[in-house]
């Protein structure tokens, strides 16, 4: 959202400047943008309009055929609402996304940390770190199925070869064990993006910096919590919100390993939506749920955007 | 001769000592061989995927930590069931990045250079679109294809699919668009260049490396879609490799050596992107979130 703000300043601000010269009709110029915003408006927009105006129809299978959909009201909603397992897919999707984000973000750190330092290598070595973010997270999905399989799986055999465990754990099989899985999984996934990010943040801040600080005696914790937490403050903040937005919708990587199971264990909403209406094929209880999701999705961003206006507000 | 060698470095102060004692050669390779470390660790469960592709028959039982005896059974069974799969992931994902950059560079373009009314709006929805959630998009699209005939069609998909390249695309053409010098369009259009000729002929082949970033990732995106693929077909005509093998590790859990096999297979566009074109790789990993 910082990049929403400052765009907006930005384009504002150099909107004078390039006014003058700049030759040709208003309607070449919006020739330009009309093919991006027809399908912005085609594909965000319409869906957006239509799961709004579906949350608010009975629209089954039943739609497809006799092209009916009768208004219901907030009929969709209350049942949604009421559906036993929207508050264990609300909790699941809190745990997931939170879960997920913190141990992103602190491996992530750790690692961007690790390759400022300078060594042979280190450059081939932060590109391959980050394979795991460009694979298909259904490719994803299925190698860790692979390795979390109960009796063949590689980690259950590594876990009772080094002794932790006396028993093979069922980790996708098991409603103990399936949420703690799938936020393994998705914290692997999301590191790459973590360290990129983290990484060049790390390096916009000028090395005198650090020299002053170890004159002044900040080495170690203190140069971290002292000049590199302080100045990363905005990377830190894009990385955070762009983690939760990208993790709170995540849903390749959950239908690949458990499906949702065993018994709801691993449903989130968006999961949840997703069976809603193309299992259970009632797209005004999806349509519902959806909107639950965007509304969630919004508040984050408001969450943010407020901490950020304080921050800013500080200095 | 070793007063004049010794001569430059004896102003060396205590810190800068302690600097270079930081950054000596073992310090150095130390840091190197903890990095190798990491990284495979990291990457372990890529390994284990080829590892596994090339075990012979799939056996679970019978896997080892090397494939020292490859099997490509696996492979001859995975491109025998998801042939097909492949192509048409192929031609949806070309088709996502062609569509994505024809509709994302014009627009960038615009908002980059030109003063327009409204162009910040537009920039607005740009970035909120890229946090609405799929699901919410395929629920909507699903009925429409579904009386439009776009169900189960190539296009449909290829539509589809580039909600996540253009967005995204616009952010980065854009960003590369605003650091060029304003004059140089200016100059064209002194010259009796219309904006479509100074895009065309000037700013297109100045922004190439920005539009090669944006084309690999649009196509990234629509190859590892699985969503929309999921959504957006109901039969086995038009089905790309991301929906094969999720049907496959559904039905096929017996016989890893294929599943990894397709696995392998589904995930070979991005590594040879990320070995062959690293530059626009590490371009587009930063520049979507944080310019």
């Amino acid at each position: 959202m910082t990049t929403t703000a400052a765009a907006t300043a930005e384009a504002a601000r150099s909107a004078p400047r390039r006014r003058g010269r700049a030759a040709g009709s208003a309607l070449v110029r919006y020739g330009f943008i009309a093919p991006a915003a027809l399908y912005l408006a085609l594909f965000f927009g319409y869906p957006i309009v239509k799961n709004f105006t579906m949350s608010f129809q009975e629209y089954t299978s039943a739609t497809f055929f006799s092209g009916v959909a009768p208004f219901v009201g907030l009929a969709n909603y209350r049942a949604v609402l009421a559906d036993p397992v929207f508050a264990k897919a609300l909790a699941n999707t809190g745990i997931f996304t939170i879960v997920s984000i913190a141990g992103q973000f602190v491996i992530g750190m750790a690692l961007a940390l690790f390759f400022r330092k300078s060594f042979p290598l280190s450059g081939v070595l932060r590109s391959m770190l980050l394979l795991p973010w460009l694979l298909p997270m259904i490719v994803s999905a299925a190698v860790w199925r692979w390795i979390l399989e109960q009796d063949s799986g590689i980690l259950n055999e590594f876990l009772s070869a080094v002794g932790v465990i006396s028993s093979p754990i069922p980790w996708l099989t098991s409603s103990d064990t399936a949420l703690i899985a799938v936020v393994m999984v998705n914290i692997w996934l999301g590191i790459p993006f973590n360290v990129v990010l983290l990484y060049s943040g790390l390096q916009a801040i000028p090395e005198q910096l650090y020299e002053a600080g170890e004159i002044d005696g900040a080495t170690g914790w203190a140069a971290f919590r002292h000049i590199t937490l302080p100045l990363l403050r905005p990377v830190v903040s894009v990385v955070l919100l762009l983690g939760v937005i990208y993790t709170i919708k995540v849903l390749d990587l959950i239908l690949g390993l458990t499906g949702g199971g065993p018994a709801n264990a691993t449903q989130t909403i968006a999961t949840r939506s997703y069976e809603m209406s193309f299992v259970e094929f009632d797209f005004g209880h999806g349509a519902a749920l959806g909107n639950v999701l965007i509304v969630i999705a919004l508040l984050f961003s408001v969450i943010y955007l407020r901490a950020n206006a304080r921050a800013a507000k500080k200095g | 001769m070793t007063t004049m060698l010794d001569a430059p470095r004896s102003p060396v102060t205590p810190r800068r000592r302690a600097a270079l004692s930081r950054n000596s050669p073992a310090r150095r390779g130390l840091r190197t061989t903890f990095g190798i470390v990491l990284v495979a660790i990291m990457l372990f469960p890529v390994y284990w995927m080829v590892n596994a592709s090339l075990a012979p028959g799939g056996n679970s039982l019978s896997m080892q930590l090397l494939p020292l005896q490859p099997d490509l059974g696996g492979y001859s069974r995975a491109i025998a069931d998801q042939g097909q799969n492949l192509v048409t992931s192929l031609i949806v994902a070309v088709g996502a990045a062609v569509l994505s950059l024809v509709i994302a560079t014009p627009c960038a373009y615009a908002l980059a250079q030109f003063p327009i009314r409204g162009s910040s709006t537009l920039l607005f929805v740009v970035l909120i679109a890229q946090m609405i959630p799929g699901i919410v998009i395929a629920n909507a699209l699903y009925t429409a294809y579904n009386s439009l005939g776009l169900l189960n069609t190539i296009g449909g998909l290829v539509l589809a699919d580039a909600t996540a390249g253009i967005p995204f695309s616009i952010l980065i053409i854009r960003a590369f668009m605003e650091s060029f010098p304003t004059e140089i369009v200016e100059a064209a259009q002194i010259d009796g260049c219309g904006h479509v000729r100074a895009f065309w002929s000037i700013v297109l082949p100045v922004s190439i490396n920005s539009l090669i970033t944006a084309g690999i990732f649009s196509f990234l995106f629509a190859w590892s879609d699985f969503l929309m693929a999921l959504t957006l077909t109901t039969g086995q005509s038009i089905r790309p490799v991301t929906l094969g093998l999720y049907s496959y590790i559904g039905t096929n859990d017996t016989d890893w050596s294929s599943v990894m096999a397709t696995a392998v297979i589904a995930s070979l566009p991005a590594v040879i992107l990320m070995i062959a074109a690293q530059k626009y790789i590490a371009a587009g990993a930063t520049g979507g979130a944080v310019k």
